[in-house]
């Protein structure tokens, strides 16, 4: 069997692989794949804790998580499709609308 | 096996509000005046709020709590959303985006924040959280056609969407080291075995302090709120500073004095640096800014640290006092809100400062409510504004928190410079050209409600105080 610790570490890599994607790239869909990257890194934890305390409550949570991000994938694809009509770029560092 | 039916008693007024917020979607498709929706929102808050007086207990084996603490948080929430669709009606038609989902959004996400404010459980809190947050990324961008409104909902959901995800690491983490999302079983837990200065568990605390941050934007996680606030329709951007704040401080109540309460000495040692840093760069940036929604972001920011010091006293008259403090938060801010959004009309945006000079001399009424609002944002008593602080400072000080409470004061000292150059504008100056109120008596009577709501808070700050002190007795 695997040890939990390899799920553990295998999460918190992809974890941290999320958030320096998202603070170091400037396209807005890499960006957003980096959140989708740290909510699946979530899930592995969740499912790993999971399967060793024969628990099914961080089942119940990967699912929740599951069905929000595509909420949340649907939500931020529509809020990116009305700034690309309007702006024709998904570069972030052009998003400088307000400044101060 | 027999089905048992839950005791659905407690969360009534949520069920009621997703049945009618689902009611009031659909009749946007056969009601064509949209002032009518707005008003069947209103009388959604009113029926949920009569729902709350019976609604006292726990449900689904206390994932789901409806305790005193809650309802006043609830009460909050339904103000804040009344409040804002009064202030809404007119606003929408002058922006051009009269259109109804406008108020089932805001109704979804008030019952996001219910939700979270009656979490007992973390799985429930998230839910919660998300179903707030979502909706409002929409509100955020409700001017589809205006660059600066997409570009708040995108900063907006770009940086909550990173912050839940910390706020799911850590949850994680927790469930890991402890075998339970149960608030009250994580307490027990970590108090049996004596977890409390566990590296990962403190790295969990850490992770979720860090998400929560974000949702009531305290530095150095605030970096979205300026923009987002500054970039939203005016109505949203008021219905946000009050509302995902209340409920951020709802939920940062429960999780860090009742599953996190045995890890005391910890938390406060990252909350009190975050505290100080928050009032310190939202007084000091808020100097410097032009634009009044700005401005009040920026001051929004400033006042999630003076809230948090209620928190970090985590006693029940701290907590108490941040109960207070949000409810007299909810009117101040709002009124200020509703000001600027009487002075736009047409093409004038009047979210400059200089748009402001004045206007005592051109419309002394709303110049006079202004100065109510800023002397209570400022803490000049007798306004709520000062009772709020006091409350808070005096909480922290019990606590023994003297010196932050100290620095505490000075900033608050130097708010009254940015808040009182609003009212300086408004009475010392010449108005450069008259412009014209677009009101109407739905932003009447949220400017009345606000401004009764700040004097009385203000004058009778006991009523309010022991009601609260009330609330948190079943904490």
């Amino acid at each position: 069997m695997v040890p939990l610790n390899w799920y553990l570490l295998l999460s918190a890599a992809v974890f941290s692989i999320g958030v320096f994607g998202f603070l170091t790239r400037r396209n807005i869909i890499i960006m957003f794949m980096s959140i989708e990257l740290m909510l699946n890194a979530v899930n592995i934890s969740l499912v790993a804790f999971s399967h060793y305390l024969q628990d099914l409550r961080g089942q119940i949570l990967v699912f929740f998580i599951i069905t929000v991000a595509a909420a949340e994938a649907s939500i931020g694809l529509a809020i990116i499709i009305a700034l690309f009509r309007n702006k024709n770029t998904v570069h972030v560092d052009e998003m400088h609308e307000m400044k101060g | 096996m027999q089905l048992m039916m839950p005791n659905l008693q407690p969360v009534m007024p949520e069920i009621t509000m997703t049945v009618l917020a689902l009611l009031v979607l659909v009749a946007d498709l056969v009601i064509k005046r949209k002032e009518t929706i707005g008003l069947l929102s209103i009388i959604t808050a009113a029926i949920v709020a009569y729902f709350l007086t019976t609604a006292k207990g726990t449900a689904f084996n206390g994932m789901f709590l409806s305790d005193g603490y809650s309802i006043f948080f609830k009460l909050i929430f339904l103000m804040n959303l009344i409040l804002t669709v009064l202030i809404s009606v007119k606003y929408l038609s002058v922006e051009r985006v009269n259109f109804g989902e406008y108020y089932s959004l805001i109704l979804f996400s008030t019952l996001g924040m219910m939700v979270m404010a009656s979490a007992g459980d973390l799985i429930v809190l998230y839910l919660g959280l998300e179903l707030m947050a979502l909706s409002t990324y929409i509100l955020a961008g409700f001017l589809r056609y205006d660059m600066k409104s997409n570009e708040a909902a995108l900063k907006y959901f770009l940086l909550g969407a990173f912050a839940s995800a910390f706020l799911l690491y850590g949850t994680a983490l927790v469930y890991g080291m402890t075998g339970t999302t149960d608030l009250k079983e994580i307490a027990g837990y970590i108090a049996l075995n004596g977890l409390a200065q566990n590296p990962m568990l403190i790295l969990a605390m850490i992770f979720v302090a860090v998400a929560f941050s974000f949702k009531i934007a305290a530095v150095p996680f605030h970096m979205w709120a300026p923009d987002a606030y500054e970039g939203a329709p005016t109505s949203i951007t008021a219905y946000m500073s009050v509302g995902p704040k209340a409920a951020g401080f709802a939920v940062i109540g429960r999780v860090f004095l009742v599953a996190f309460g045995g890890m005391k000495v910890e938390w406060s040692a990252v909350l009190i640096p975050i505290a100080i840093l928050t009032m310190g760069l939202g007084n000091i940036v808020a100097i410097s800014q032009t634009n009044i929604k700005r401005m009040l972001a920026y001051s929004s920011i400033a006042h999630a640290g003076y809230a948090l010091l209620g928190i970090i006293a985590g006693t029940p008259d701290g907590l108490a006092s941040v109960m207070v403090y949000m409810l007299v938060y909810a009117f101040m801010n709002i009124g200020a809100f509703a000001v600027i959004i009487m002075l736009r009309s047409g093409d004038f945006k009047g979210d400059s400062l200089s748009d402001y000079e004045g206007l005592a001399k051109t419309h002394p009424l709303a110049a006079g409510l202004m100065l109510v609002f800023m002397f209570s944002l400022t803490g000049i008593p007798p306004t709520a504004g000062f009772m709020g602080k006091f409350y808070l400072f005096m909480s922290a000080i019990q606590a023994g928190y003297t010196w932050v409470v100290l620095i505490a004061v000075i900033f608050s000292a130097i708010s009254a410079y940015f808040y009182l150059r609003v009212v300086m504008l408004m009475y010392m100056k010449e108005p450069k050209e008259t412009v014209a109120l677009s009101s109407s008596p739905a932003i009447g009577l949220a400017l009345a409600v606000a401004l009764v709501g700040v004097l009385a808070i203000g004058v009778v700050p006991s009523f309010f105080v022991n009601f609260a002190k009330a609330a948190v007795a079943g904490f």
